[in-house]
């Protein structure tokens, strides 16, 4: 009975990101070695943010539900912080580790382009932290029981997992465009990615509204999503182009995308 | 999937630890965790609400049968409907559309033919039944019609004519519903908010308004009450004896009912050897215990109670009487446990004194005097209900004493019974079924057990009470002035408060031992006589009779402590509050009674013949949990639409992220300017 919910909750949330990574990431050693260094850096800054929203509450007046409500809200932004901050990390160490892989290469060309570093870890980051935000939700909804007894939106299942969907791919984009910002040092756009991180998080204390949270998430999605399109090179023409069946050659010069496999090199 | 398998595979010790710690680091991590938003409560608390007032009919077995309920191994769930009324359970049996359901049943409706109904339809997943406040006018006894068929006196052989009750059905009134095995969980909720709530629930979601189809999502019920044994006590106890024989860590899978006796001495006795048969003892027996369908809940306890109440006071009277210890025949004050289950506390003891394994041997018995059912009616009769096969001479003379005692200025008449009537069931026929001991069972019923619920008065009880310990004294030998014996109504108010209204009283406060303290409540204990280890009501049994029959000395804690001897048992009680302090503090002493705590397990499970016809064989299963919990749950149609809407993005993010990755030199291409990245 409750099966159908749990697997119906895990496609959504997981299917695009389990689609990614099955055939962007799993053929290349490189590339799974930093999705799971990714999650392991996610991982750590959400210790972090735990130990100080913990240390906190221990601090303050339990009693104290407004105040409670507070710490939510600054635990919540200080972890979106420490995870961009574990971003600027990763970074840093994926920058040294490529410059160790250039050295090792026999071209002198690293085997993995900035690019691509830049997607797989975002979408490390991604799958970590919808895991860690419906793996419990998950859980309960195998039954026998739905939510509701209480008055709550019988949709709770449902809207978890399209919000961890959206998380997913959130995460994903904002790496794209985070590494590539940091490389060319656009201070301006990293502010962005970090707000709009807050905005996301922010989003989801309008739940149960799920109107409310949902849609402005979907539509930050798709311009977040659209905005790390062009970062990582696309454009109108190159979706005209692809549309269109041809090789799209000329002035432009081609390069490792975020999403080929490396060449035999 | 991880953390679910482990929930739901984990082994119970280790289970509940790890249980806790990843509730911890649930609730931190997904408290702090930015993207998953604000859930601050688990889950689960958004789906279930928890029944935390509940008491479960469970499995007990005994050498042939299983009795009770049990739920599947992860619970059983279904539909609430409630049902008020017979006609109710016709939407249950046949109408209603979403099956299985859960009937919570008005306690009046829970008979035998509302339960057979039940049982045999499978439609029924389980059955909640909400206490009955007030209590059913008509009386209502799950036991049956003939309690402890079998292991009276009467067979085959020794009074055939009375043998199964064919002479007397002695519980009209038991449905016998506690030795039903029932294939579903049935739960008792004590609580009416709980029950409130539940209703409330059902109203909303389930009520079938003008007959119409309820929509989903509707409210149902999930009962957990998984038994580990099945079939029988042979079966189980062999199957725990070869893991306790191979396992290195074995799992005991049923347990035998046992607890302890009570008893005391008139004069004192020591316990290290055996009584010289020239002494003579008069067995004075009541019962402590009683059962009931749900685990230790034993509500119909009252006449238990009202009987040994009677005896505690009849005792307390006696001790009063001042030539006791010159008396030529000591009194002897029993009290058994686990006599509901075919006589656990009076076969160890008779079988102890049989095997000399206790002080006072069978030949000692100078006659037995058994206070069976006391809860006096409008008529304060008595009647002496004696064994018609053997010595009906032997007990003329205790008869005959009891009612020149009554006769003398109590408000208790005491009546013997002309016809050849069979003793109701009762102690005295397992010490009858190896001895042929003069003896009456007193009880208030002249047939049949008077089986409504009675509230008797302190007076009703402590004028029985007086003329017991009167007839006693002179039963001893006593030549004093009897009628000054006198049973105080104030000690029997002070303990029908406490054993029927709340144990956690002053007067108990005071005269326990100091580490007991946890086990006063208040409400009153549980009668149910269960595995081991003395149950609270034995306890309380014991420090009562200490109280009332001991004497207060002068020792030290220290000394106290160390000095339990042969003839006497002393204990360390905490005392009343201290007047003259502000604080909470007592003033402890020392008691020093005779009243000492005997082994009532069945000789079945000394001799380890589970099977046995002899001896009582009941076993408790064991199990993992009980609880229940209410919940919604959703339609099918919904369920369906979630997987097909996962399974379509699913397939949407295949297709397109391989399209894209194959298109991916097409789509991402980079400018000139900004190509030459970082290489």
């Amino acid at each position: 009975m409750g099966a159908a919910v749990f697997f119906g909750c895990t496609f959504i949330a997981f299917g695009p990101a389990l689609a990614l990574c099955l055939l962007t990431v799993a053929g290349d050693p490189l590339r799974v070695i930093i999705l799971v260094a990714g999650a392991f850096f996610w991982l750590v800054s959400l210790l972090l943010a735990s130990l100080i929203w913990f240390i906190s509450v221990q601090l303050s007046d339990r009693n104290d539900a407004q105040l409670q409500y507070g710490l939510l809200l600054f635990g919540a932004a200080v972890s979106v912080l420490l995870q961009e901050a574990f971003r600027f990390a990763y970074f840093k160490l994926l920058k040294k580790a490529d410059e160790g892989l250039v050295t090792l290469s026999e071209d002198g060309r690293p085997p993995i382009s900035i690019k691509q570093m830049a997607y797989v870890s975002g979408l490390a980051f991604g799958i970590i932290s919808g895991l860690f935000s419906v793996i419990n939700i998950l859980a309960d909804s195998i039954g026998p029981g739905t939510v509701g007894i209480h008055g709550d939106s019988p949709h709770y299942f449902i809207t978890s997992a399209f919000l961890t969907m959206a998380l997913v791919f959130l995460h994903t984009f904002w790496g794209t465009i985070f590494f590539d910002a940091c490389e060319k040092r656009r201070y301006g756009t990293l502010g962005l990615v970090v707000t709009s991180h807050l905005v996301t998080s922010g989003l989801t204390f309008l739940n149960p509204c799920y109107e409310a949270s949902l849609i402005p998430l979907f539509l930050l999605t798709l311009s977040t999503g659209a905005w790390a399109f062009v970062t990582a090179g696309g454009s109108l023409r190159s979706i005209h182009a692809c549309l269109s069946g041809k090789r799209k050659e000329g002035d432009s010069v081609m390069v490792y995308s975020a999403l080929q496999l490396p060449g035999e090199d | 999937m991880a953390a679910i398998e482990e929930e739901e595979m984990g082994s119970s010790c280790s289970w509940r630890i790890r249980g806790v710690t990843e509730l911890l680091l649930r609730g931190l991590l997904l408290c702090a965790l930015a993207a998953g938003s604000g859930w601050c409560n688990s889950v689960e608390r958004k789906i279930y609400i928890p029944l935390n007032r509940t008491a479960t009919c469970v499995r007990l077995m005994n050498a042939t049968h299983q009795i009770g309920c049990q739920s599947s191994m992860n619970g059983d769930t279904g539909v609430i409907h409630v049902v008020e009324k017979q006609e109710d359970v016709q939407w249950v049996l046949s109408d209603g559309p979403h099956p299985p359901y859960i009937v919570l049943l008005d306690g009046e409706l829970f008979t035998r033919g509302m339960m057979d109904q039940l049982k045999e339809s499978p439609r029924i997943s389980g059955v909640a039944v909400a206490i009955a406040k007030p209590r059913p006018v008509k009386g209502f006894s799950p036991g049956s019609r003939c309690p402890n068929d079998g292991f009276g006196v009467y067979n085959s052989t020794y009074g055939p004519q009375y043998a199964h009750c064919n002479n007397m059905e002695w519980n009209p009134l038991g449905n016998g519903l506690f030795y039903e095995d029932f294939s579903f969980p049935i739960f008792l909720l004590q609580d009416e908010n709980e029950t409130e709530v539940i209703k409330q629930c059902y109203q909303t979601y389930n009520f079938p308004h003008n007959g119409s189809v309820p929509q989903y999502p509707l409210c149902a019920m999930q009962l957990f009450s998984h038994m580990h044994a099945v079939t029988s006590t042979v079966t189980c106890m062999r199957r725990t004896s070869l893991q306790s024989t191979f396992s290195i860590n074995p799992e005991v899978i049923c347990d035998p009912l046992s607890d302890y006796n009570v008893w005391s001495t008139l004069k004192p006795i020591n316990v290290s050897t055996n009584l010289n048969s020239t002494e003579k003892v008069i067995m004075v027996a009541t019962r402590i215990d009683s059962h009931s369908m749900f685990w230790n809940v034993a509500p119909g306890a009252e006449s238990a109670v009202a009987s040994f109440v009677t005896h505690l006071a009849a005792a307390e009277a006696i001790h009063k009487a001042p030539d006791i210890q010159t008396l030529p025949k000591n009194i002897m004050f029993t009290f058994f446990q686990g006599e509901s289950f075919d006589y656990i506390g009076s076969s160890r003891m008779a079988y102890d004194m049989q095997k000399n394994k206790f002080p006072i041997r069978l030949e000692n018995i100078d006659c037995f005097l058994e206070l069976g059912q006391i809860a006096l009616t409008n008529s304060s009769v008595l009647w002496m209900h004696t064994d018609p096969v053997s010595q009906k001479s032997l007990s003329v003379e205790v008869t005959n004493l009891f009612s020149r005692c009554s006769t003398s200025g109590t408000g208790v008449e005491v009546q013997e019974i002309g016809s050849t009537q069979a003793l109701p069931p009762s102690s005295f026929q397992r010490f009858l079924k190896l001895k042929e001991i003069p003896g009456v069972v007193l009880a208030d019923h002249k047939t049949s057990f008077q089986n409504n619920y009675v509230t008797e008065t302190a007076e009703s009880l402590a004028e029985v009470a007086t003329v017991v310990a009167r007839a006693l004294y002179q039963l001893a030998g006593g030549s004093g002035n009897a009628s000054a014996i006198q049973a105080d109504p104030r000690t029997v108010t002070r303990m029908l408060y406490g054993f029927l209204v709340r144990t956690n009283n002053s007067w108990f406060q005071s005269i326990i031992k100091p580490d007991l303290k946890g086990i006063l409540e208040n409400e009153p204990p549980p009668y149910y006589i269960a595995v081991s280890k003395p149950v609270n009501a034995t306890y309380l049994v014991h420090y009562v009779l200490a109280n009332l029959t001991g004497a207060v000395t002068n020792l030290t804690k220290e000394q106290c402590l160390n000095s339990d001897g042969d003839l006497y048992e002393y204990a360390w009680v905490q005392g009343p509050q201290d007047p003259n302090s502000t604080t909470s503090s007592r003033l402890p002493f020392c008691v020093r009674s005779t009243v000492r705590l005997t082994s009532a397990s069945s000789p079945a499970f000394e001799l380890q013949d589970w099977g046995s016809t002899q001896y009582s064989t009941w076993t408790e299963s064991r199990w993992k949990e009980l609880h229940a919990r209410i919940f919604l749950v959703a339609s099918r149609q919904l369920e369906i639409i979630t997987l097909v809407v996962g399974i379509v993005i699913l397939i949407i993010s295949f297709v397109a992220t391989y399209f894209i990755n194959a298109k991916a030199d097409v789509l991402f291409t980079t400018p000139r300017d900004s190509g030459a990245v970082a290489y």
